[in-house]
């Protein structure tokens, strides 16, 4: 691989940002797929943890199912109004968990020092944290998230227009980035607190949580702290809230509806920025 | 060295063990209590569409939701204890020196496990439950024998809890990786110890089945007790019963396991 990083610039040639998009992009790709190679070495366990993640983010819905065994709605809002919710938080908190979830081994990699490692390695650090451990079981996840967001396209009985049927790849990669952006600045937060990993399960598991049932069930203080300070609110409540047709509890104009795209590229912009500020402020272990 | 002494200095160590990563700990606290709010929300609305649901009012309800986030670290309901540690142990082959010690396997273990519990108690239980009475109405009682009484439940939980660890751990001898299986056993203890919702709330049979299974003794028994609608005495003896056949059967397979054991390593 003796052209990495050289190519027509030579090795001190410059640098732009495309190349390095595209030589991080390839380092991710190589990286994870030695990890699936690693996986497969024990098919046995690979296919009961696949199943296994399956099981575990079902719970989440079969949750759900038990209480509707005994209401017939939760905070207003039906079965399949909360299944639609339910599968967009999914998929998009899934594609994320699958692309980047290791992220939360970073606090240990900067506590045990072999961060260093790959500071050395001629490959964008972030990529090389992003597909540290590449788990492909995390397909559950997803398989998951569709299966329940079928059910509730099949069952609700929604005005489908063009815009609204737009709507929902685009709170998939919408909220998939804004998750995305809340790992990678979590990431960032390990390098100052290298034990505190757990924080980060608060604001991307516990953010999954939350938003896989409707606004109204919560305080108005917790609607506004997601929507305005911690924009998680923008991976489905206000863009699914108007493909269903339902107010959204705060006074919000129509337009912000179709906003996911923007507040999520906001989102990376800040992450990135505190990514490079966390990395810049390693400081090796020194032992 | 008594034989009582060494594993009272062995849960001591279990005990230093977790004590020793402090602001993990404070981060474990704050993940809970986020929880915590999330889950409280929920139940209000369930409990507003259906009051007396399961036999629980408002205030119960609520109670339950903040002892599952107190017990989530204690009875290992979220990630891995001891088991992932001995599986280790098993697969690398180190075993083998475990078994040479002059000091009993399974005793071993479970007094560490003890020391663990008793600091999650302490550092991940108490902080979530004071800050969810101190934002909700909860049904704490006032009578400090039912306190004593949720405590004692708690302890032999956590025995119910190390006795299933055990086992599960035990089955790297054949397995050798034991992600799945520990996946598996984190599953059905996250479904039947009713940390997705009360048991109590199950429909029907499966409801009933729940209550009887072992996982019962981990979170609904102790939150019963507290909240004044289980029989102490009944609990203690449901909680023990299983303890006992659990740690019983964790022996048959500990022979079983040590007679065929073929040590993995050069």
């Amino acid at each position: 691989m003796a052209e990495t990083g050289r190519g027509p610039y030579g090795p001190y040639g410059s640098y732009g940002p495309y190349r390095r998009l595209r030589d991080g992009l390839r380092a991710y790709r190589l990286i994870a797929a030695m990890w699936i190679r690693s996986t497969m070495a024990y098919r046995a366990s690979f296919a009961m943890t696949a199943f296994g993640n399956l099981a575990a983010t079902s719970f989440d819905f079969v949750a759900i199912l038990l209480m509707f065994s005994q209401v017939d709605e939760l905070g207003g809002y039906t079965l399949p109004e909360i299944a639609f919710l339910y599968g967009v938080v999914g998929v998009a908190f899934g594609l994320t968990d699958l692309m980047i979830g290791s992220m939360d081994r970073l606090g240990s990699r900067v506590r045990d020092g072999t961060l260093d490692t790959l500071l050395v390695r001629p490959a964008p650090v972030l990529a090389q944290v992003a597909a540290d451990r590449f788990a492909l079981r995390r397909l559950g996840r997803i398989a998951q998230g569709l299966f329940v967001l079928g059910y509730a396209i099949a069952v609700l009985d929604i005005d489908w227009t063009p815009l609204k049927v737009l709507m929902v790849p685009m709170m998939v990669l919408s909220g998939g980035l804004v998750f995305g952006a809340v790992f990678v600045a979590g990431g960032a937060f390990q390098f100052v607190a290298q034990d505190a990993a757990e924080v980060q399960n608060s604001f991307t598991y516990g953010g999954s949580t939350l938003l896989q049932y409707p606004p109204t069930v919560f305080a108005k203080d917790l609607v506004r702290g997601v929507t305005f300070v911690l924009p998680l609110a923008f991976v489905n409540w206000v863009p699914a809230l108007y493909v269903l047709g339902r107010p959204y509890p705060l006074d919000l104009p129509t337009w912000v509806a179709f906003a996911p795209p923007l507040v999520a590229a906001g989102c990376c912009v800040l992450a990135g920025l505190a990514w490079r500020a966390g990395l810049r402020s390693y400081r090796s272990t020194g032992s | 060295m008594g034989t009582g002494r060494l594993y009272a200095a062995v849960a001591a160590g279990g005990f230093r063990r977790y004590a020793t990563y402090r602001v993990a700990t404070a981060a474990g606290v704050f993940t809970n209590t986020v929880f915590g709010f999330i889950l409280a929300y929920t139940y209000i609305a369930l409990w507003a569409e259906k009051p007396h649901l399961g036999g629980y009012d408002q205030a119960q309800a609520l109670t339950y939701v903040w002892v599952g986030q107190a017990m989530f670290a204690v009875m290992v309901l979220g990630s891995n204890g001891f088991e992932a540690e001995l599986m280790e142990r098993i697969r690398t082959g180190d075993i083998a020196v475990d078994l040479y010690r002059p000091a009993d396997l399974q005793a071993w273990w479970l007094a560490a496990d003890t020391g663990r519990a008793l600091f999650h108690l302490l550092g991940r239980g108490v902080a979530p439950m004071v800050c969810g009475a101190l934002f909700f109405e909860l049904a704490l009682p006032t009578d400090p024998l039912t306190w004593i009484a949720c405590l004692v439940a708690i302890a032999l939980g956590t025995v119910v809890s190390f006795a299933i660890r055990y086992i599960v751990a035990l089955w790297a001898f054949w397995l050798l990786d034991g992600a799945g299986a520990m996946q598996l056993t984190w599953l059905t203890g996250v479904f039947f110890s009713g940390m997705l919702l009360p048991l109590n709330v199950f429909p029907g049979a499966l409801g009933e089945i729940a209550r009887l299974l072992p996982w019962s003794a981990l979170l609904q028994a102790p939150a019963d007790v507290l909240v004044g609608e289980a029989d102490p005495l009944g609990t203690f003896a449901f909680q023990a019963t299983w303890a006992v056949v659990l740690l019983a059967a964790g022996r048959l397979v500990q022979s079983a396991a040590t007679r065929r054991v073929v040590v993995q390593g050069g």
